[in-house]
């Protein structure tokens, strides 16, 4: 069992993919010498050379096009974007080319391409380095979402994401990155399935769901609740597509209610799809609706305010008392 | 031009193409062996190249070309008849296309747009597959793999980046391959046209392939329209001229000359497959009909500019050269038809065969790997369609 923070848990989980797969390569700005801007590539140009981990033009629509050329060659190629909101340049790669290829040929081609893309605020960073596009990724069939929020996950869930035969975009919580954690090199344990939920903390009077940044902030809110007498259940979802509704259901069917929590707006966001599911699939066994927690209908505020954004505890606390109200 | 980079003489060839660039609207030089008077002439660097083509060869290049012109009558009548959705017609284009796919080897691999229907009769692509994509029961309608011809690609300009990527993909194998390895060497032809030039994609395929050196040819067909919208709109210097600002040799070839189009690529394609790095090819057409079945030329260009490019036509000029060097007679031409209504009559009955797949396939590809989602909407589709069954039942 080693201690590592989520940046070097990445780190040694793409480290681990180098060697054991020849054909695997890293792509993306300033990934080489300078090992990323968040450090997460550091030191592995040393290592593998300048092939295998590929300090890119500035042109994200070029670093996934012509990872999708690798990948038709063989080569299982893992992008880096810079941050978040650079992502869309390569919005028509990823949505019209990546996420369709596999279907368009019938099965005859797979892209097993892997997007690394640090997401979410809380850092108090400027304009377009704090966004939470996955609601527009998940949209899109063909791609696989995932984000781990502890170093053994992201150890294990970027080893998997490679392996995996689909396109899958890997969104690292950024202000997790120094977050530190026990991973376990020689066994991935719970981690096996990267696109499986985990109950992180069980509970029986309400659920809260969340992934990625605010796994931490949902356990905080529901440690919080334990002084006011309430035990609450926690699902760090980990995958957005697919989303393991099985495990929030099973989860709901015990508690009877649901918080949804993720920083991307509210209108339109994943949590829509939780709610709308779980009424489905277990209307009867819920004593309250569904209730989202996430950001405004806004473009990311400033970083001065964007406290005032961000789901926090006390917005998950309040969530519970209204959820726990009826 | 870097010199280093072409044989000697290209640069008088490519001197005038050079200058262009400093006068956009004036005439601009290209590579052209055979003219549409159907006589040869010569250039100091392709014709060496030309001479590689034997007069089998050049028969080859006729009724490849003769047999695509008559499936694409036979698909525009098809669309017309209601049996494709839509047609996207080649004529004008046969000799840019027949000419540079014949100068690809079976381990190149191509990256076509939606057009290139006579690079894939050359590739061996069946052409009533081809026709899937049209008919609507399929997006792409054969394994590219087979014969190393890529799906068609609907969003434009999207392939040119794919192409780089792939051939960036060959540089790593032959890194990886054992020193003993036999395995012959590959380039990359990336095709698109002068509208398509304009997408960002070009301009980030360039700089990548650029950077890398990748072995990769860009193979632009400029048939002067993008639908509606001249080249003029697209670009103020000739396309070719644009691969000099990202550091490697383009070169405008006259695309209605099969002949010089197989040299130029031929050329090219030895200079990726080398390691020289990537080469732009401008080939300079016309479509000559309407870009679609869904199009309207009359409302946006003049009909005699049609006509002036019709006394251009590809299959003519070298039909004549065929005829005045007596490299094929009568019989030849009357064979070659033969072939064309051959193709035509097995096209239009395959089409009609084409199975309309089960949407059940669908389901089966959108993810290579297990899906929770796909198999819960799966499981609810055959739920609700065994409903159907079952009311039938009770109604019988
Ligand atoms: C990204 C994108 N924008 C618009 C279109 C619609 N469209 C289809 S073909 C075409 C014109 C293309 O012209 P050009 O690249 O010159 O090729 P050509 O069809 O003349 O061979 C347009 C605008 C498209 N397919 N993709």
């Amino acid at each position: 069992m080693a201690t590592m923070t989520i940046a070097k848990a990445i780190n040694e989980g793409l480290r681990a993919s180098l060697t054991n797969n020849p054909k695997s390569l890293l792509m993306g700005e300033d990934i080489g010498h300078l090992g990323g801007v968040y450090r997460v590539t550091d030191g592995l140009i040393k290592e593998f050379g300048d092939d295998r981990v590929v300090d890119t033009p500035l042109a994200e629509s070029g670093i996934v096009g012509t990872a999708i050329g690798l990948a038709l060659r063989g080569y299982s190629p893992v992008c880096e974007i810079q941050f978040d909101g650079f992502v869309y340049p390569a919005f028509n790669q990823i949505t019209t080319q990546l996420a369709k290829i596999h279907a368009r040929s019938l099965g005859k081609l797979t892209v097993p391409v892997v997007i690394r893309i640090p997401y979410g605020g809380g850092i108090g960073s400027i304009e377009h380095h704090s966004e939470s596009p996955e609601a527009l990724f998940a949209h899109t069939a063909g791609l696989r979402i995932i984000s781990p929020s502890n170093a053994h996950d992201a150890y294990w869930m970027i080893q998997k994401a490679i392996e995996c035969q689909d396109p899958v975009i890997f969104f690292e919580p950024k202000r997790r990155y120094w977050l530190k954690g026990e991973v376990d090199v020689d066994n991935a344990g719970l981690s096996e399935d990267p696109f499986k939920a985990h109950v992180v903390r069980e509970g029986t009077d309400a659920t809260i769901v969340a992934y990625g940044p605010l796994v931490p902030v949902a356990l905080a809110a529901a440690n919080a609740a334990t002084e006011d007498g309430r035990s609450i259940e926690v699902i760090d979802l980990r995958s957005i597509s697919p989303l393991d509704f099985d495990t929030v259901e099973a989860s709901v069917k015990k508690t009877g209610r649901l918080i949804v929590a993720h920083e991307a707006p509210t209108f339109g966001g994943i949590g829509g799809e939780i709610a709308a599911r779980i009424s489905e699939r277990a209307f009867l066994h819920l004593e309250a609706p569904v209730i989202r927690v996430g950001g405004f209908h806004m473009p990311y505020p400033v970083a001065k305010v964007e406290e005032d954004y961000l789901p926090d505890i006390d917005k998950i606390l309040e969530a519970l008392d209204r959820s726990l109200s009826y | 031009m870097g010199s280093t980079q072409l044989p000697p003489g290209t640069e008088e060839t490519l001197a005038a193409t050079t200058a262009a660039a400093a006068a956009p609207g004036e005439p601009v030089e290209m590579v052209q062996l055979l003219g549409p008077d159907g006589t040869l002439g010569s250039d100091p660097v392709f014709s060496d190249y030309a001479k590689r083509i034997d007069p089998e060869k050049l028969r080859v290049f006729y009724t490849d070309m003769a047999r695509i012109r008559r499936f694409d009558q036979e698909a525009t009548a098809l669309q017309r008849q209601g049996e494709l959705a839509l047609w996207v017609p080649l004529t004008g284009q046969e000799a840019a296309q027949i000419g540079s796919a014949h100068a690809s080897q079976s381990q190149d691999y191509i990256f076509p747009t939606y057009r290139e229907h006579g690079v894939a009769l050359v590739r061996n692509v069946d052409l009533a597959e081809l026709l899937k994509q049209f008919r609507g029961v399929s997006n792409g309608g054969w394994d590219p793999r087979e014969n190393n011809f890529h799906l068609y690609t609907l969003v434009l300009a999207a392939q040119t980046l794919h192409a780089v990527g792939y051939a960036m993909g060959i540089q790593r194998d032959q890194k990886l391959a054992a020193a003993d390895s036999t395995d012959p060497k590959a380039a990359v032809i990336a095709y698109f046209g002068d509208g398509a030039s304009s997408e960002g994609d070009v301009h980030e395929s360039m700089v990548f392939a650029a950077s890398y050196n990748a072995p990769v040819v860009f193979f632009c067909q400029n048939n002067h329209w993008a639908i509606s919208v001249p080249t003029e709109v697209q670009t103020k210097v000739p396309l070719a001229n644009r691969a000099k600002g990202y550091g490697f040799p383009g070169i405008r070839v006259d695309g209605n000359d099969a002949i010089a189009v197989h040299a130029v690529t031929e050329w090219a394609l030895e200079h990726a497959r080398e390691g020289r790095g990537p080469v732009l090819i401008e080939a300079y057409t016309y479509r000559v009909g309407a870009h679609t079945t869904a199009d309207d030329p009359t409302k946006y260009r003049e009909s005699a500019e049609e006509a002036a490019w019709r006394e251009k036509d590809p299959l003519d000029r070298l039909e004549k050269y065929l005829r005045t060097e007596g490299l094929a007679d009568e019989a030849f031409f009357d064979q070659v038809k033969a072939d064309g209504d051959e193709l035509a009559k097995y096209v239009r009955s395959t089409t009609h065969g084409l199975e309309v797949p089960d949407i059940r396939d669908a389901f089966a590809s959108v993810y290579a790997e297990q899906h929770p989602l796909i198999a819960e909407e799966l499981a609810w589709f055959e739920e609700y369609s065994a409903g159907f069954e079952s009311d039938q039942e009770a109604a019988n």
